[in-house]
This record gives C-alpha cells, sequence and structure tokens, in this order.
C-alpha cells in the first residue's frame, strides 16, 4: 500500500481557449477527507473529473491507490455528481438509481437481496422512506441523499463528492458530514469533496484544497484558511463572508 | 376490412410494418431519453442519399444505402466525441452532404425518380417478401441486443455516472447510432423518409407521458409502436391514404390523448 491514495502532479487542462488547470499538484493520504473549495470556475470539477478518469489532462500525471485512474475497479468508487447536472425527466425510482450502483446498470427488476442492500444504505442517509417515489418528485436534498446512499451502497473505499450539500437543509448537512466522517473512519475511505461550505470544511475535513485554476493551497484546514490566501483567491466579499463564519464559530 | 390480406403484398406489408414498429419503438426510448430525436431526422437524409447511390449504380438500393447510413451514423457519432461541434451542427452538415450527393446521383440517372419516391414517400405496394424477411432479421437482431438494455438506460441516465463505472460508453452510442441507422434504412420503403424520424420517436415520447419507470417505458413503447402500425395499415386501406402518414397520425392521436391524460394528473 503506498499511503497515497489519490496523487495529481503538475495537471494541466485547457477546455478549448479556457485554462481549467495550470501545473496542479498535491497527494492525498489514504483516509484522509479533503474539502476542496475555490470560487466558480476554479477547475474544481475539472480536477474531480481528472481523478475520475472521466477527462485526461493536457499535461502531468494523476494516480490513484498507485494505478491509472481508469484502472481503477469500479466498486472501488463511489461517485455523487452535481444534482443540477441530472436529468430529472428520466423516469425512474430512488431505489433503481440506488441499485444502479450496485449493478453498473439500469436495473430491469430488482432482486430481493439488491433491494434489501439498497434500503440499508438508504436507511443510512435517511431516504429509505423515498425507495419507491419517481425520481422526478424528489427534492434536490433527497435526490442528493438518495446519490449518496447510492455510493455507500458499494462500500467504496474513494468516495468523490461534488457539491453534495447542494438543495440540502442545514440539518440534513451537518447529519451527511457526520455520516461521511463516520464511514471514512469506520472503513479507512478517503473523501474528496467539493464544497461551499467553509464552516463545514474547516470542522469535518482533515485537508482543504484551496483552487484558483491552480493549486493555491493544500493542507490542514486552519493552515490554508488564511486570511490573505482567502483573500487572494476570493476577493474582498469572499474573505468577509468566510473570515466572519470563522469568527461567529469561535 | 380484412380483405385489405386478400393479396399477398398487403399481408407482406402489414407484417413488415409491424415488424419494423417494434424495433423503431425499442431503440425510440433511448432516442427520446437522449434528446437524439434530430439523430434519427439526419440519418433519413443519409440514408436518402444511399438510396439514390443504388439507384446510380443500378443496384438494388438498400444494399447500398445500409453501409451509406451507417457510415454517417458513425462519423455523426465520432465528429461529437472528437469535436468541439455540438450535434446538431454535425448532423446539420452531414445530412445536407448526404442530401447533396442523392440529389446529384438521381439527376445522373434520369428516369429513375419513381425508385426515390418510394423511399421518400413510403409505398406498401413496392414491399416485397425479401423486405418482410429483411424486417424479420432486424427484429431478431433487437431482441438479441436485450442484455445492452440495462447499459444503455444507464448511459441515458447519466453518461458520467456510467463513465465512471467504466461502462464502455462511447462504443455503446455507435451501437445505438448504428442500429438506428438500419431500422431507419429498413423502415423506409413503408413510411417514407420524410416521416421516419416520427415513428423512431412519437411511441416512446407517448410511452415516456406515461410511464415513472423505464422498464414500463420501453414495454409500453414497443407496444404502440407494433400495434399502431396495423391500425394505421387498416385505416390507410380504407381511406386509400399512403399508410406511413395513417400510421404516424394514429400515432400522434395516441400522443395527444397520453399529453392530455398527463396534464389532468
Amino acid at each position: 500500500m503506498s499511503g497515497i491514495a489519490v496523487s495529481v502532479e503538475r495537471v494541466s487542462v485547457r477546455l478549448g481557449d479556457y485554462e481549467a488547470l495550470r501545473g496542479v499538484s498535491f497527494a492525498v493520504p489514504e483516509g484522509a477527507f479533503v474539502a476542496i473549495i475555490g470560487p466558480n470556475g476554479a477547475g474544481k470539477t475539472t480536477l474531480l473529473n481528472v481523478i475520475l478518469g472521466l477527462q485526461t489532462p493536457d499535461n502531468g500525471t494523476v494516480t490513484v491507490f498507485g494505478g491509472h485512474p481508469s484502472d481503477l475497479a469500479p466498486t472501488a468508487l463511489g461517485y455523487v455528481p452535481q444534482v443540477k447536472t441530472l436529468d430529472r425527466t428520466f423516469p425512474g425510482h430512488a431505489i433503481e438509481l440506488v441499485v444502479s450502483g450496485i449493478r453498473r446498470g439500469w436495473p430491469w427488476r430488482i432482486s430481493a437481496a439488491e433491494r434489501a442492500i439498497a434500503l440499508k444504505s438508504m436507511e443510512r442517509t435517511g431516504v429509505a422512506r423515498l425507495a419507491d417515489r419517481p425520481i422526478s418528485k424528489l427534492s434536490g436534498g433527497e435526490l442528493q441523499r438518495v446519490y449518496l446512499a447510492r455510493s455507500l451502497a458499494r462500500e467504496p473505499k474513494l468516495l468523490v463528492l461534488d457539491e453534495p450539500g447542494a438543495g440540502m437543509d442545514v440539518s440534513a448537512e451537518a447529519d451527511m458530514y457526520h455520516l461521511l466522517d463516520a464511514y471514512r473512519r469506520a472503513n479507512g475511505a478517503t473523501v474528496l469533496m467539493i464544497t461551499h461550505d467553509w464552516e463545514g470544511a474547516r470542522v469535518h475535513a482533515s485537508h482543504v484544497l484551496l483552487m484558483e485554476r491552480g493549486l493555491a493551497a493544500f493542507g490542514a484546514p486552519e493552515e490554508v484558511a488564511r486570511e490573505d490566501r482567502l483573500l487572494k483567491v476570493f476577493g474582498y466579499a469572499g474573505h468577509q463572508a468566510a473570515t466572519h463564519r470563522s469568527n461567529a464559530d469561535a | 376490412m380484412l380483405d385489405v390480406f386478400a393479396l399477398e403484398t398487403m399481408r407482406f406489408a402489414a407484417v413488415a410494418t409491424a415488424l419494423v414498429g417494434f424495433v423503431a419503438s425499442y431503440f425510440g426510448v433511448f432516442i427520446v431519453q437522449r434528446r437524439m430525436a434530430f439523430l434519427g431526422s439526419g440519418l433519413a437524409h443519409a440514408a436518402f442519399g444511399g438510396v439514390a447511390l443504388g439507384i446510380f449504380l443500378d443496384a438494388q438500393p438498400l444494399i447500398t444505402a445500409v453501409p451509406f447510413t451507417v457510415a454517417a451514423a458513425i462519423a455523426i457519432v465520432w465528429l461529437r466525441e472528437r469535436s468541439a461541434l455540438a450535434e446538431d451542427t454535425v448532423i446539420g452538415v452531414l445530412f445536407a452532404v448526404a442530401m447533396a450527393l442523392g440529389i446529384i446521383f438521381i439527376q445522373l440517372r434520369p428516369g429513375y425518380v419513381g425508385d426515390a419516391n418510394v423511399y421518400l414517400f413510403g409505398s406498401v405496394l413496392w414491399i416485397t417478401r425479401t423486405d418482410v424477411y429483411l424486417a424479420g432479421a432486424l427484429a431478431a437482431g433487437t431482441v438479441c441486443t436485450a442484455p445492452l438494455w440495462g447499459a444503455w438506460a444507464y448511459a441515458s441516465f447519466d453518461r458520467n455516472l456510467a463513465k465512471t463505472d467504466r461502462l464502455r460508453v462511447a462504443w455503446h452510442d455507435y451501437a445505438l447510432a448504428c442500429a438506428m441507422a438500419v431500422v431507419i434504412v429498413v423502415s423506409m420503403k413503408i413510411i417514407g423518409m420524410l416521416l421516419i424520424a416520427a415513428f423512431l420517436v412519437i411511441p416512446a415520447a407517448t410511452a415516456r407521458l406515461l410511464s415513472h419507470s423505464f422498464r414500463v417505458m420501453t414495454l409500453l413503447s414497443i407496444a404502440i409502436g407494433s400495434v399502431t402500425p396495423v391500425f394505421g395499415f387498416f385505416l390507410a386501406h380504407a381511406a386509400d391514404v399512403p399508410p406511413g402518414a395513417m400510421i404516424i397520425l394514429v400515432q400522434a392521436i395516441l400522443f395527444f390523448a397520453a399529453l392530455a391524460v398527463r396534464k389532468r394528473s
């Protein structure tokens, strides 16, 4: 075992004329809980796509548990995409979405064993009562928790989440952090999560990755969330919002 | 009304129509859910270019139209994957090129416009035993793709999610586009190029309005796609109008009825 879950070395990505990532390097230890933060357009989702093997970098290398991202066994990966990218017109039920994570295909029929696994996972994220509800009738927060149940059902060793708290109320978001933290500790899993929630990142994450197309900082939350860095990356308003939250908390 | 089946040609046409209706409505669920309806329209135009090539070469049009349309389907998917162009732009360019070639091929063989009209508007009178066998083979081939339903449905739901599960989404895109191409070519004689895109889309769109599960949508679409052509065929015979147009109208009536039911609920 390398001890490094995700290694990113001098990665650059251009999307057309837009330079989404510029020479990004960092290494995530196994078992870490990494909050990826940064303003809109900082390259957070592009970075996740590179780590997931969905985007090939123009330069640099990425390894996940020592191998190429596409070599990672699908069951070792739990991915929670942004809910806003989901096609809500798709005719499916919440439990089918969860079972699709177990089966790696959309289910024609759900076996009793699959239903039991799916319901157990949905119980953990508090959405078991929504199992037979159509996807189109779930709220954004409910859908996020269904997606989370889908990822946890396969008990992955790497969880990658793109703004999982979007659409959740404060209580549900706090529950999600506790659930992720508990899962990580119990399974030795690594969590990478894009978030705009500074407070959650500061309290729950073991590492914060601050992005601004390139890497602005990577390290312990208290070290990364320094005023000069926040001011540089987020500008005055973002810095005020972040420090206000921290002061209110202290 | 059953006297319509007194003629062998009519029997062939009814069976072939029901078979291609089954196939088109099955693939239609993926086309509708992936918002690929314009691809059906584009491939129909490309198929016309292939038919015209057959007429120009004095060959059986289907022999040239199948590879021609499959090549167009592969080119569209390839360009969509490899270029920064949107799919509708790629389709818009390729179908215009295929149509332009078709017009030139036909112009170079004056006196053969009759054949071209069959493929443009459809005609049951031209359906042969070979066409029925072809439609049967197509239906059998479609049944053989059933194990891919889960992967195609999954990629229709979320391409990136499917990719992270290491599904070969691009390969499935090619397979689906090629299947569409073959369906379109085989259905052209019956429905006609001008209406074939609707034939692919309307049963699935109707089923979509009435379903909360992709499985039910698939079964309902197949039921609508297989049965409505037979009704349309009878009505067309009674009204003495082209069957392709009547089939589309029957399907459209069901679609609007489903829309009304959906709005009420």
